[in-house]
């Protein structure tokens, strides 16, 4: 297993590397260095000067990917592809164009996004699966009807609609709790109700759908039909030899996105005020922060990597006829 | 047997676990009788606090190089400039800060004779300010300052263990202070120079301030040989570097010395960039190791204003509090018309600030913005285009009032005219509508009249705005109001108001240009004209049509290029543009800050300045440089009367609109005014901390009624789904 890790690890390597030039070309086609400083700099009584001496001092100056005027190596070393990715591989990810540690600020703004993306992942999961459960159980009768027909109606709705609605009932027609905001502590957990909420109840319907279509796949299988011959009650088939048995897709949705809970939500953290790492990336493609946008890029396909062998490595507890060699 | 399983959630075992969550799940919500939907702390019950929101993080809160109005509300609170805006007068007047008086320039010629120097021509080669500190005015405390009993400082000489503990400004044990000195001054114009900062007015400013690019030079010479020496970030002590330009005459005197005249220096003299900067803090911050906890000037500002700010957290909210060590300010007694009767003026005398903490939170969507602020939840609030039939109505008579919903809330309107301009500006270089022929100047006065401002303003701006009849803004100088004002190429005065000429006088103009019918004379082919825009998405759509139609008025086809904002910049910058919208928002409210905007040595393309038209007319830059040496009057006015004839002939720009501000407050809001000059209201504001308290909890009564849906909910799901399950466990094998 410690072979097949590190194999997985060394391909790690080139996907990284892939990456990192894809989010280097597709910024750079968009924005150019002189945008950068532009943006920074702001629109008022900027001069050709202060750009360039902006894009000096963060080494924008140089040539994108080859530097014809250098010799040797620094053909390559000398330009801003090169300077801007190798720290990448050992997580330093330096400071934002506004001076700022971005290390330091994924740090702080882990917290935030992890006490939403949490609860919401775990609570979700328990949702989706007892509910993907019953409808397994009722398949073919009239509550399994409606109850498809409920999930589609709830995956067909926008996920902005979830948010301003559950804020529009909750908080401001029953003030329930707060619309938006965050608190460290015991009090950030009436911050946390509402997104939490609408976190699960928008991915009830995708969810259960899901999970549904899994256990159904399973049910038709011979040692279900095996099982019921013996005379097994149907819920200790359910739990016992179907959810079991129908772990290895979920553990496939479910453990891959683990790691990236960290990143957090676009969306959710905008609209409820949360100072997660989702609305950090957010603000950087808005204000143009190249540093922020490679940074939380290459963060997101580390974690998404991890999260594929983890994924893997989960596979072997619950199936042991499977071996990583 | 079934429905006791079924019931199971009922047992005395379940129970014990079920009562003890319910109490904390209540106890949670319920935080001590506040109402349940309340984002503050309990402990922030009855205070004396202003609670408002921003929706961007500041960039800079460092005074040289901050200049975005959403960093103001901060930097204004807390730096103090010699001079400051009269909070309720207008026009806008500039009154003494720190200073004791509004200086005034002393005028002399290269051999440091004094002369006259009212016009262009006149023989001046240096304006010499001297502006008098007022003593007793201290910063407020700040570890920089901080002292041992021998006098020397606590916290200069900082090691990486020092600091190992330390995450906040206030985790320093001791903080001290000190008396503000003309030499603070000095240290912050030498600052606009510094090598690792990026100040915005350097350009502007080298051109003036004596001696300020040479130290430019000699600080970059200096930063240098730090970074040779492996200190690239150490302190460098701009006291070394002598500035001929400004110096302390004495202890409370500085004297700033510019080249030739400048009259409009007084108002950046208004302005952060001029606030002063303890050489202390700069020190204290330049230590190793500083920086990357965000020890920085740019994050802990040091002032010596109303406020100091205690909270930095910009993803989630910043704090202002009183600063105990404030010099102490009085209400102003005197208004403008009508202050009175508005109850502007019941605090006239009374010492500032009223309210000891601000507390801004970062709301970044609109739709929770406002829900807060009808909760009671912000003081403040602006009015979003989704909102403003919530809030806004037009009577009968054709004003603009409040809903009834937000009188019976107490809520009030503040409307004012901001001193900016939004145009459409056509590129003078431009071969089809640029240029100084009366082909030309035919084509584009047709176009002005053709695109209908007004009807602009009514559809997408909900009303709030004012057509222009030229660059100056009401409540600038030299804008004329009522006939003599309006713009006699685009409007007529019919009924006591501007009316716009009809189309057909645009349709003869056009024809005039040779363009009859929208068609071209010499080719027979139809006119095509670009337009050049920044469009974001779907909602711009709208906005394009009405443009297409507007010029569909005159047969004439628009080509939109919608682009992002970046290739629009490089467009204008390149002169790639035909047609284009830009804006202005003023630095002060003088009006050579909107005339320069047409004045051909700022031209983009020539010059990289912010004449995005590249207009240049001889005539009118004549005028613009006499123009801008005068003091505001009569000679001034005349002059100004005189440029805008020109301009209004030659249309460089259709004149757009100035937009219009709707605010709304609470009514427990008192003494808030509008002031688009300056951003250092906050200590003029008060609050009445009962009113708020009650009001709040009489709007945000929770509704307990929703809560017993949720076990329903699941009773209702659960119980039928456990006696179905029951039924078909008991059935036989073969009913399957």
């Amino acid at each position: 297993m410690v072979n097949y890790i590190l194999r997985r690890i060394l391909y790690a390597v080139p996907i990284l590397i892939g990456v990192n030039i894809l989010t280097f070309a597709l910024f750079f086609v968009v924005n150019t260095p002189e945008d950068m400083a532009r943006a920074h700099l702001g629109v008022k009584r900027v001069t050709p000067e202060a750009i360039l001496k902006w894009k000096q001092e963060r080494g924008y100056d140089l040539p994108l990917f080859y530097n014809g005027g250098a010799r040797g190596l620094e053909k390559i070393t000398r330009t801003i592809f090169f300077q801007k990715s190798v720290k990448l591989f050992v997580f330093q990810f330096g400071q934002a164009d506004d001076g700022r540690d971005i290390s330091r600020e994924i740090r702080t703004r882990m917290g935030p996004s992890l006490a939403i993306a949490v609860p919401v992942f775990l609570l979700g999961l328990f949702c989706y699966i007892s509910l993907a459960l019953i409808l397994a159980f009722f398949r073919a009768t009239y509550l399994d009807l409606w109850g498809v027909v409920v999930c589609v109606a709830l995956m067909s709705i926008s996920g902005l609609f979830y948010i301003i609605g559950g804020q529009y009932l909750l908080s401001k027609l029953w003030n329930l709790v707060p619309i938006s905001g965050f608190a460290s502590g015991p009090d950030g957990l009436r911050f946390l109700i509402l997104p939490v909420l609408v976190g699960v109840v928008g991915g009830l319907g995708a969810g259960t759908r899901w999970y549904r279509t899994i256990f159904l796949e399973e049910m038709d299988k011979e040692y279900v039909r095996t099982a019921r011959a013996k005379g097994l009650t149907e819920g200790r088939i359910l739990f016992r030899h179907i959810l079991k048995n129908a772990m290895i897709p979920i553990l496939t949705g479910a453990v891959v996105v683990i790691p990236s809970l960290f990143l957090g939500s676009l969306i959710t953290e905008s609209f409820f005020g949360i100072p997660g790492l989702g609305s950090y990336t957010i603000d950087a493609i808005q204000s143009q922060d190249f540093a922020i946008v490679r940074a939380m890029v290459f963060l997101g396909s580390v974690l998404y990597i991890i999260g594929l062998i983890l994924t893997d490595l989960s596979y072997t507890l619950v199936d042991p006829r499977i071996r990583l060699e | 047997m079934a429905s006791e399983d079924n019931l199971s959630f009922m047992k005395p075992q379940v129970l014990r676990l079920w009562v003890p969550c319910l109490g904390v799940l209540l106890a949670l919500f319920s935080g001590c009788g506040r109402p349940w939907n309340n984002p503050y702390p309990a402990k922030e019950r009855g205070a004396n606090i202003l609670y408002s929101a921003f929706s961007e993080r500041p960039k800079h809160l460092d005074p040289v190089q901050s200049y975005s109005e959403n960093e103001a509300v901060f930097t204004a609170q807390i730096y103090e400039p010699p001079l400051q805006y009269h909070y309720l007068k207008r026009p806008y007047e500039l009154i003494p800060l720190t200073a004791e008086a509004v200086p005034k320039a002393r005028l002399v010629d290269a051999r440091g004779n004094p002369v006259e120097g009212t016009t262009a021509d006149s023989p001046v080669a240096f304006s010499i300010y001297d502006i008098r500190i007022r003593q007793g005015i201290y910063y407020q405390p700040h570890p920089a300052f901080a002292r041992d009993e021998r006098g020397r400082f606590r916290y200069h000489h900082l090691t990486a263990q020092d600091l190992k503990s330390i995450r906040r400004l206030s985790d320093f044990p001791y903080q001290g202070t000190r008396e503000l000195t003309a030499e603070d001054y000095v240290y912050q114009i030498k600052r606009l120079a510094h090598p690792r900062l990026h100040s915005p007015i350097f350009g502007l400013m080298s051109g003036y301030i004596v001696g300020l690019k040479e130290l430019a030079a000699a600080l970059k010479a200096a930063d240098e040989d730090l970074k040779r020496k492996g200190r690239p970030n150490g302190y460098l002590d701009l006291n070394r570097f002598p500035l001929e330009g400004a110096r302390a005459v004495d202890r409370y005197t500085l004297r700033i010395t510019l080249k030739g005249k400048y009259p409009q220096f007084v108002y950046w003299l208004a302005m952060s960039f001029f606030a002063p900067v303890p050489y202390e803090a700069d020190r204290f911050y330049a230590q190793p190791g500083m920086a990357e906890k965000n020890f920085t000037l740019d994050w802990y500002p040091v002032g010596t204003g109303p406020y100091m700010l205690t909270e930095n957290d910009p993803n989630r909210r910043m704090v202002l509090e009183r600063n105990p060590y404030f010099h102490g300010e009085r209400y102003p007694d005197a208004g403008e018309a009508g202050d009175g009767e508005a109850g502007l003026l019941v605090d006239a005398g009374k010492p500032l600030p009223f309210i000891d903490r601000a507390v801004f939170s970062l709301e970044k969507e609109g739709i929770p913005y406002w829900n807060k602020f009808l909760q009671g939840y912000y003081d403040a609030s602006g009015i979003a285009s989704d909102s403003f039939d919530q809030a806004v109505q037009i009577t009968s008579t054709g004003e603009i009032a409040l809903t009834d919903r937000m009188r019976a809330k107490g809520i009030r309107l503040t409307t004012s005219v901001a001193p900016t301009i939004i145009y459409l500006g056509f590129n003078m270089l431009d071969p089809v509508v640029g240029g100084y022929s009366e082909r030309a100047r035919k084509l584009r006065q047709a176009l002005s009249i053709a695109v209908d401002f007004e009807e602009y303003i009514s559809i997408f701006a909900n009303g709030r705005g004012v057509a222009a009849h030229g660059p100056l803004p009401p409540g600038i100088f030299g804008h004329r109001g009522g006939p003599e004002g309006i713009n006699p190429y685009v409007y007529d005065w019919q009924g006591g108001r501007p009316k716009r000429k009809g189309i057909d006088e645009a349709r003869r103009l056009l024809a005039e240009a040779g363009y009859p019918r929208g068609l071209d004379q010499e080719t027979g082919r139809p006119l095509v004209l670009y337009y050049d825009v920044t469009a974001r998405g779907p909602d711009d759509k709208a906005r394009l049509d009405w443009m297409r139609k507007q010029f569909q008025k005159l047969n004439l086809q628009l080509v939109v290029r919608a682009t992002d904002y970046n290739r629009f910049q490089e467009k204008i910058r390149k002169g790639n543009a035909q047609l284009f919208t830009w804006g202005w928002n003023a630095d002060y409210p003088d009006p050579e800050n909107f005339l320069f905007l047409l004045y051909g040595p700022q031209g983009t393309v020539k010059y990289q300045g912010e004449n995005a038209a590249n207009y240049a007319n001889p005539e009118y830059d004549r005028l613009f440089e006499a123009m801008k040496h005068l003091e505001n009057g009569p000679a001034r006015q005349q002059l100004i009367d005189r440029m805008l004839a020109i301009v209004r002939r030659d249309a460089p720009w259709l004149w757009g609109f100035h937009p219009k501000e709707y605010g709304l407050y609470h009514g427990w809001i008192h003494n808030r005014k509008p002031n688009l000059m300056a951003r250092n209201g906050l200590k003029y504001q008060r609050i009445d901390v009962a009113q708020r308290e009650r009001l709040r909890e009489e709007w945000n009564r929770p509704v307990f009624w929703p809560l017993l849906l949720f076990p329903l909910l699941a009773v209702t799901l659960i119980l039928p789904a456990a006696m179905a399950y029951r039924r078909r466990e008991k059935r036989r094998a073969l009913e399957w």
